[in-house]
């Protein structure tokens, strides 16, 4: 298991350096002049763009920027500004604050979005995916799967808005949504967070009870779980152990690449919800040419998706003794 | 040896007499419903299976010999098939046996022995906890009890170093030894009736012998009955006692091992013999297929069912193979509108040469 951990782990910081550089050089592929954003009024100055290009570190080719940048992220770095410490991502362009910093500001909304959503649609569409697979072919079955044909065909946006138009301005039922820190004050997070978790949900909630739904089907239908029977295990037994540990492989394997999506920011509930988060920081930093900002939190997303596939490989493994040998 | 306990642990009933064989089936009809129509698998069966006795059930694919067996435990989805007819096990009327009664019986009184052990073993749990389960269940056994039940039952089967062996998973096995686990899973709580499932036919030859051997000493040590499905007949030349020869769902002959193999009666089974590579015949010489396809238990033929594909209606004479369904009685005999004259004949002059 150690083994395969320390593989996977070298395995993925070669992907995260490959993503990182292609980051970098498209980057500069682009037709972009960041100095411009800086200059104000003295744009047409050559010198002072060159000065602002010289603070910045752009006057240097972009291989070297390249190594700085990752020298940077490692032992940290003198900047123009001033110092920066390891991880150094540099600082913005935009608001000359560190990188690191302004992502550790915005990650706790991420995070606590992508956890709350995580919860609230696995333990829901896994439920609803089961009891739809046990009642196969009855109208429960048939309900649920119009309501997730239904709930795949919404958009975030829409929902999200009427949401809050209905259940925050309306009737009052929800707070309106807003980031709290969860060590301050835990219920004011939880009550700020709900809606975003619900809304977010709907559609996960529909594609995974739908998963789960086959998944359960498929497996009842295996010939170990025929075996079970046969031996005179109860249908529960044979529902929950025999069935349902073979239907969570794949499901765990979709979870890890939505939660890894997700820790890299749901751009679109951020935005609906008017939540700061990573997802919104990284747009903002797309539009506003922000080459460290896009850098950093393009890293930092990458590496939460990364790790988050690690856990499942041996997440994997631990559920399918099969995968343990190989 | 601790033994399961039995639902209903009546005391022997004397062999022999008429109805009250060990497992009795009558007038079996096992339909399904799917979308093209009604698959009529099983159609019609009866037969009789005494204690410690071994029967035979041989036939093509799609013949209805699996269904028989999964429908002696009750294991079709009641959702899409119709059981009809009588399965008598020791007495107890299984057709209509509620869930919860089947379970009790299932790999306690009856267990059953499935052809693919790797995909008919789960995954996910060691050998030795499948094991332990039904004995587990049927006999409310502590965990430790239950575990060393298992591996002295690995140790029964032939595992080398079944302690060590009981925590391995089903795909660290070989194809042999998982089938051997999963005869031992099926013996853990002393079945009277084991119905085993083409048990050998995903393995190679050698080991095909052990398992049989193996199933053989079991049913001396214990006085099971068993089922042996299978469509070879080498495998019940040398297993079996009594033979029931499947054709579209229906019993086209009966009788023992050897009447069915030395003197067999019905055009189909002719067909299975002189299909079937032999040691002594000679190289050059051809095997003969029976013509056609087995039929669509959609539509199964009329009369008798392998009209079709049978070298013999004219010699019946007038239609009679299409219209009339032709009846097989308990004890030896066949399907068959020949005359026993005419069987007779017809094997000696044109089959029993082929044979060599």
């Amino acid at each position: 298991m150690l083994r395969f951990l320390v593989r996977r782990s070298l395995g993925a910081l070669v992907i995260i350096f490959l993503i990182c550089a292609i980051t970098f050089f498209l980057f500069f592929a682009l037709p972009s002049e960041p100095a411009l954003l800086a200059c104000g009024k003295n744009c047409g100055d050559p010198a002072l763009i060159e000065q602002i290009n010289r603070n910045l570190g752009l006057h240097e080719p972009v291989p070297v920027q390249f190594w700085h940048y990752v020298v940077g992220i490692f032992a940290g770095r003198d900047m123009e500004v001033g110092n920066c410490p390891a991880p150094c991502l540099g600082y913005s362009f935009n608001d000359s604050q560190p990188v690191w910093e302004t992502i550790l500001d915005r990650y706790p909304t991420t995070l606590s979005l992508a956890f709350g959503g995580a919860a609230v649609f696995l333990v829901t569409g896994v439920a609803i995916g089961m009891i739809a697979a046990a009642r196969r072919g009855t109208a429960t079955d048939k309900f649920f799967s119009s309501l997730s044909l239904i709930g795949n065909s919404l958009q975030i946006y829409f929902i999200g808005v009427i949401a809050m138009w209905l259940f925050v301005d309306t009737w009052g039922v929800f707070d309106r949504p807003e980031y709290f820190p969860l060590t301050e004050n835990p219920a004011k997070w939880f009550g700020g967070m709900l809606l975003p978790w619900l809304v977010l949900s709907i559609i996960f909630i529909a594609n995974y009870s739908r998963m789960t739904r086959s998944q359960m089907i498929e497996q009842l239908n295996e010939e170990h779980v025929r075996t079970a029977r046969a031996k005179g295990m109860s249908g529960r037994t044979v529902f929950f152990r025999y069935a349902w540990r073979g239907a969570i492989a794949p499901i765990v394997t979709i979870v890890g690449i939505d939660l890894g999506s997700l820790f890299g920011g749901a751009m679109i509930t951020e935005f609906t919800f008017t939540l700061h988060g990573l997802g919104r920081l990284a747009v903002n930093s797309v539009t506003e040419n922000d080459l460290p900002m896009l850098m950093g939190v393009m890293l930092f997303s990458c590496t939460a998706i990364v790790i988050a596939n690690i856990v499942v490989d041996a997440l994997y493994a631990y559920i399918d003794p099969r995968v343990r040998l190989s | 040896m601790t033994t399961c306990a039995k639902p209903e642990d009546n005391a022997a009933t004397p062999a022999g007499a008429p109805g009250s064989a060990f497992l009795s089936v009558r007038d079996l009809y096992v339909h399904f419903s799917t979308e093209d129509g009604i698959v009529k698998a099983v159609d019609g069966l009866s037969f009789d299976l005494e204690r410690g006795r071994t029967l035979g059930i041989v036939g093509e694919s799609g013949s209805g010999k699996s269904v028989t067996g999964l429908s002696v435990l009750g294991l079709h989805d009641p959702m899409h098939t119709e059981t009809r007819g009588e399965i008598l096990l020791d007495g107890q009327e299984m057709t209509g046996a509620g869930e919860k009664t089947l379970e009790k019986l299932r790999g306690n009184k009856v267990a059953m022995i499935f052809q693919d052990s790797l995909t008919a073993l789960s995954p996910y749990y060691t050998i030795g906890r499948q094991i332990c389960e039904p004995y587990r269940k049927h006999t409310g056994a502590s965990r430790r009890a239950a575990w060393a039940r298992a591996v002295e039952l690995l140790g029964r089967v032939g595992i080398p170093q079944p302690k060590l062996r009981a925590h391995d998973y089903p795909h660290q096995f070989s194809g042999g030894m998982r089938q051997r686990a999963m005869i031992a899973m099926a013996l853990v709580c002393d079945p009277e009736l084991l119905i085993a499932d083409e048990p050998t036919t995903a393995l190679d030859v050698t080991v095909q012998a052990q398992i049989l051997d193996l199933l053989s000493d079991l049913q001396q040590e214990f006085g099971s009955a068993i089922i042996l499905i299978t469509h070879d007949l080498g495998v019940v030349a040398n297993t079996a006692d009594e033979l029931l020869v499947m054709y579209a769902g229906r019993a086209v002959e009966r009788g023992t091992v050897s009447e069915v193999l030395r003197a067999p009666q019905h055009p189909y089974t002719w067909g299975l013999l002189t299909s079937m590579p032999r040691l002594e015949s000679d190289v050059s010489e051809a095997l003969t297929p029976i013509p056609g396809a087995p039929p669509s238990l959609l539509a199964t033929p009329t009369g008798c069912p392998f009209h079709p594909r049978c070298g013999y209606p004219a010699e019946v004479g007038g239609t009679r193979c299409e219209d009339e369904r032709p009846l097989i009685g308990p004890g030896r005999g066949s399907a068959c509108h020949l005359s026993a004259g005419q069987k007779r004949s017809l094997f000696i002059e044109q089959i029993k040469p082929r044979l060599g």
